[in-house]
């Protein structure tokens, strides 16, 4: 057996593979310590190996892992796992955006990341939902009945977020608002991806992809099949587990049948 | 030198002579020597003609800038120059010496932003900022700098620059039509007459004549290092490089030519021995973009310390500063300054257009140094090299060579990021 551990900035998650197959998953909070967050949460799969990922993933090659890729080759790999000719991976993480574009066997071809700031980022959206009072469920859902009557025009955080406030104080219903903030997250990242170039599917990973507002709101504005593997955000663990398996990517063409 | 002892040597009395914040370069020599510690010396399999410039850099503020106290006693001429545009053969003809005060450190940064904007390049904040808080020697030890026009955020920053230090502007043309090289041909006769005006002697036709082949003689060098760090496996880092290529803004050119070859002679050794830092297999990358002025070692650092190897580098520390040579035939001044303009309108800088002849030779360079990609890196807010980068990488894609942008600045925040986009096209690049 073979874990993949996904140390991102938020949560970190954790995939077994045996023979080519998912066999396990956990995901938790990242908390104060995790490294000792991670070793609590493999502890009961004693792998034989363990690959890390993730912008912890060379604290975890200190401490235990025994290889690590970067988040990009890991979503890449694990994104073949669920959808095994995807050429385009969408990935829209707590504090990370990723667009990549792999080749036909499945190597990455080219890839783009988002800058320092948060704007396109699940923080982005998280921010957003507490100034409306919102938990993060509810605002997807509630974005789900908003109308196209308010617009938010900010993609920098701090200002973004009093427009919030500034469009609450004026009397716009808070499902309105979540609709357009939803939307403006939705055009960077459709910007992201026309500098990528994307074919008729796009695969989305991420906790972002759980938001079902953010999943229809792409797929309508970017007119194409949008792919959710469930569950979408541990497809870096998973990635890196496969990888570690075998070693490489080419091979894991056939894995979904 | 054993790489525990490393230190950047102190000369309180001379730097207080030279007017500077004392208490605070001395904090800044201590990081800086920490720094070059683990950056250089941590490496593995260095060559061992490294060890001059590994002096040369504990000299840097001491013993390099005593040198040219010593020369402006002799009534030398000093001056400081931010771009390749600027000849040094003219400087090195009046006995002179010229130094590239390009900042490359977040230290000045600070100072900068108390007048200039944020939203500027960093290398100009930078630059600014050592002057502005008195922490570089070379800055307090010119005579004058002589700034040139190429971006708005130097060509305006030399008004404010002005206020500290005597600033003299060179216009550089943007597009290099046959009136635009008259225009330039002119500014450099301005740029003669300044430098003559300070010394009160005349630069001769024979003097031009030994400064040329000065300076075509430290070319040759740094393209026969450029030539060896091509070979596969490479004898040498790209980060050795990248700091030679920074100490020949600052060093004596005569004495840096020197032992530019002598490490070269080591390093054909190298070759013949098989002698290398990094396994054949290592990912090899070009860096194209804006010039890395000491101490950004940023980029370089990340690739090599994810396994890669840097082996050319198309910036003005790299090839654009040393790629063309000038005919040493001429005798007389004006068919001498004609050829400098024949020379140093070659320069392929982004500030120009249009600028397609860079993207050929960018790709000149990835096929002649074996990379297997391309890492553009372009400092924050230098719209001309940005914006370029779009044709780099679609020449890119139309030739299948894996290709990277990184847009950064001098703080040490987007390293965690820089590191990650890195180590994935390595990843890339390996397949
Ligand atoms: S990049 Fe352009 S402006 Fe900068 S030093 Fe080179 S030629 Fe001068
Ligand atoms: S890097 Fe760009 S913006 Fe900065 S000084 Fe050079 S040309 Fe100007």
């Amino acid at each position: 057996m073979v874990v993949g551990v996904d140390l991102g900035s938020r949560t970190i998650k954790v995939a077994a593979v045996e023979g080519g197959r998912l066999a396990a998953f956990k995901i938790a909070e990242s908390g104060y310590d995790p490294h000792r967050q991670s070793l609590e949460m493999i502890r009961d799969y004693r792998p034989g190996k363990i690959v890390a990922t993730g912008y912890g993933r060379h604290l975890a090659k200190r401490h235990f892992a025994d290889d690590v890729i970067t988040e990009i080759k890991a979503h890449a790999t694990g994104a073949r796992y669920f959808f095994s000719d995807c050429r385009t991976i969408l990935d829209v993480g707590g504090q990370d955006t990723k667009v990549i574009a792999l080749d036909q066997i499945g190597r990455v071809q080219n890839f783009q990341m988002n800058d320092k700031c948060a704007a396109g980022t699940g923080r982005f959206l998280e921010i957003m939902a507490a100034s409306l009072g919102y938990s993060l469920s509810e605002f997807g859902t509630a974005a789900m009945r908003g109308m196209n009557d308010v617009r938010i025009s900010n993609m920098c955080t701090v200002f973004a977020e009093s427009e919030v406030i500034s469009l609450k104080n004026h009397g716009a219903a808070p499902a309105d608002i979540a609709k357009a903030v939803h939307i403006s997250v939705i055009e960077r990242l459709i910007a992201m991806l026309a500098r990528i170039g994307y074919g008729d599917s796009v695969v989305f990973t991420g906790g972002v992809a759980k938001n079902p507002a953010a999943v229809n709101l792409l797929k309508e504005r970017l007119g194409v099949n949008i792919l959710v593997p469930d569950p979408p955000d541990i497809v870096g663990a998973l990635g890196a587990a496969l990888y570690g398996e075998d070693g490489t990517t080419a091979a894991l063409t056939d894995n979904k049948s | 030198m054993s790489a525990k002892q490393f230190e950047i040597k102190s000369y309180p009395d001379m730097w207080e002579s030279l007017g500077m914040d004392v208490a605070r370069f001395e904090k800044a020599r201590c990081v800086l020597g920490d720094a070059f510690q683990t950056t250089f010396l941590s490496q593995e399999n260095r060559p061992q003609r490294m060890d001059y410039f590994n002096w040369l850099i504990s000299e840097m503020h001491g013993g390099r800038i005593r040198e040219i106290l010593d020369a402006k006693k002799e009534g030398r001429p000093v001056i400081g120059t931010f771009c390749v545009y600027i000849p040094e053969e003219l400087v090195i003809a009046a006995g002179g010496i010229c130094i590239g005060l390009c900042g490359g450190s977040q230290g000045p940064v600070p100072d900068a932003e108390k007048i200039l904007p944020r939203n500027i390049c960093p290398m100009v904040k930078s630059a600014y900022g050592f002057k502005a808080a008195k922490i570089c020697p070379y800055f307090q030890a010119v005579d004058f700098v002589y700034g040139e026009t190429t971006c708005d955020a130097k060509k305006k920053t030399w008004e404010i620059l002005n206020r500290e230090v005597p600033t003299y502007v060179m216009e550089i043309p943007q597009m290099k039509r046959e009136r635009d090289r008259t225009l330039w041909l002119e500014e450099v006769k301005d740029f003669k007459a300044q430098i003559e005006k300070g010394t009160g002697k005349t630069i001769t036709a024979d003097a031009i004549s030994d400064a040329i082949k000065i300076m075509n003689n430290k070319r040759k060098a740094l393209q026969r290092l450029n030539r060896l760090q091509h070979h596969i496996p490479s004898p040498i880092s790209g980060k050795d490089v990248l700091l030679i290529e920074q100490i020949a803004f600052y060093d004596d050119p005569v004495r840096f030519t020197e032992k530019v070859n002598l490490l070269c002679d080591e390093l054909d050794e190298r070759v013949s021995k098989g002698v290398s830092v990094a396994p054949a297999s290592a990912p090899r990358v070009l860096v194209s973009g804006t010039p890395m002025a000491m101490p950004n070692w940023k980029a370089h650092n990340l690739v090599e310390k994810a396994g890669g190897i840097v082996v050319n580098d198309e910036s003005c520390i790299g090839t654009r500063y040393f790629k063309d040579l000038m005919d040493e035939n001429m005798t007389d001044i004006e068919s001498q300054l004609k050829a400098l303009t024949d020379r140093y309108m070659k320069i392929d800088c982004s500030c120009f257009t249009p600028n397609d002849e860079r993207v050929d030779q960018v790709l000149k360079e990835y096929r002649d140094s074996g990379s297997q990609g391309i890492l553009h890196y372009c400092l924050q807010f230098c719209h001309t090299y940005n914006i370029e980068a779009i044709k780099i990488k679609e020449a890119c894609e139309k030739n299948g060579i894996p290709f990277l942008a990184i847009e950064s600045d001098y703080s040490p925040e987007d390293i965690g990021q820089m590191q990650t986009r890195i180590e994935a096209f390595l990843e890339q690049i390996k397949g």
